[in-house]
């Protein structure tokens, strides 16, 4: 199994022939070794959204109960770790707020363990978190998630390999093709730097875009700790008359 | 308007069957209903193997055209087609909905149905089409396919099965890689 002195000299050497303004992970990322026979090598085709690409699916109340939006009470008792709100917006490439969207996210537990049956990891697995929440985002494109920090885990692409601690987060906007999914990081994680799908992102300000800020305004009074993540979709194609404007 | 840099996007990774799935999640219509069609198909690596850790997800238009902006896919009514759904792969890499056939959106294009694909290995989502076959006029003035070659319009056309079933592999790299697409609000 390859080490992480050759990942990481994988990584550096992509970094250094990369050009700033690459803001999405490169597809072909050969340090993330289960992304080798997993990325296209014929460029996208570029077209004009029509039809049902112009409309993302519509939740609403019916589909989201607003307990699911905190992960620490949906097992009966308290999970262990360390208590946090993360607290964000979501917008369009625009600057629009995204209303009444669904966001889904899923993590491992304060020990890096998921509920997941092919997750081999021997930490414990805690009874009282799942680590499933989802939620709608208010008029203001607002939302808020309550659960515990998720710890750093093991997987296997490279000898000794750790990913740093994350949040997945599954978008929509207003358009089908603003879909998304991504993770949120957390501030100064020492793993970040050894990371290839963290990595896979070569132009520094993007990648930094990733990772929450602690916001000590939005942590409680012997009770949470708070942090803050604001999330951008790519532009809508829809002209601005064919869709709300702010007021 | 003022562009703002979007958020990167990452790896679905290998965890998320426990989270994203839910119950009638790939049954836009139910199995039963008689205009009920099969849509299903593998997705495939560069070796041509099956992906056990994608997810597809598609959205479309009824068939009269329409596409409809009513929630409830999360917990499906029975009655309401919302026009969106979600199949994870199974260990084969196979996937599969029960959906109707899209109608045309407008007169000048042939119908489609729209996709998004993410897997264990695939650094950011993808997106694809799904055309019908059987609809040779409207496939054959569609501005878009006239502008594919002869494999890439076969790339993004199912093939209808004997048992009236829609079958569509979704192949990630190769010779015969899907067409995967890209739109102008990607790029700022
Ligand atoms: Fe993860």
């Amino acid at each position: 199994m390859d080490g992480q002195p050759l990942i990481s000299k994988e990584i550096e050497d992509i970094h250094s022939s990369a050009t700033p303004g690459e803001t999405q992970p490169r597809l072909d990322f050969p340090p993330y070794r289960s992304s080798l026979l997993r990325h296209p090598t014929k460029d996208l085709r570029h077209v004009d959204p029509e039809g049902a690409e112009l409309f993302a699916p519509v939740f609403g109340q019916s589909d989201v109960d607003v307990l699911e939006a905190d992960l620490t009470i949906q097992a009966g008792g308290e999970p262990i770790g360390e208590r946090i709100t993360v607290r964000g917006r979501l917008i369009d490439g625009d600057g629009r707020p995204v209303r009444g969207q669904l966001i889904e996210v899923w993590q491992a537990n304060s020990a890096g363990r998921y509920i997941h049956k092919r997750d081999q990891h021997p930490a414990p697995i805690d009874p009282n978190f799942t680590g499933v929440g989802r939620c709608l985002t208010d008029d203001d494109g607002n939302y808020l998630f309550t659960t515990i920090k998720p710890g750093p885990y093991p997987w296997r692409n490279h000898h000794n390999a750790w990913r740093p601690a994350h949040i997945h987060f599954s978008l929509f906007g207003t358009d089908f093709t603003q879909r998304m999914i991504t993770q949120m990081y957390f501030p100064g994680d020492p793993l970040f730097a050894l990371d290839p799908i963290y990595q896979s992102i070569t132009d520094p300000a993007a990648r930094d875009r990733l990772i929450a800020g602690y916001d000590h305004d939005e942590s409680r009074h012997e009770w949470s700790m708070g942090y803050r993540w604001d999330i951008v979709l790519t532009g809508s194609h829809r002209t601005p008359m064919e869709t709300e404007e702010d007021a | 308007m003022s562009s703002v840099m979007p958020t990167p996007g990452q790896t679905i990774g290998p965890f998320f069957h426990y989270a994203l799935p839910f119950e009638f999640d790939r049954e836009l219509v139910a199995r039963e209903q008689p205009d009920a069609v099969r849509l299903h198909g593998y997705v495939l690596d560069g070796d041509g193997h099956g992906i056990q850790d994608a997810m597809i997800e598609i959205r479309q238009a009824d068939a009269s055209g329409h596409v409809p902006e009513v929630p409830g896919s999360l917990r499906r009514d029975g009655a309401s087609f919302t026009g969106w759904g979600r199949s994870s792969t199974d260990p084969t890499g196979h996937y599969w909905f029960s959906t109707l056939e899209p109608g045309q959106t407008d007169p000048d294009s042939a119908p489609f149905i729209a996709v998004t694909v993410f897997a264990r290995g695939l650094l950011n989502r993808l997106f694809t089409r799904i055309y019908l076959p059987d609809d040779e006029a409207s496939l054959s003035i569609d501005p878009f396919l006239s502008g594919l070659d002869e494999q890439e319009r076969q790339a993004m056309t199912a093939i209808r099965e004997p048992d009236g079933h829609l079958r569509f592999d979704i192949r990630l790299q190769g010779p015969d890689q899907s067409v995967f697409l890209t739109y102008p609000r990607h790029a700022g």
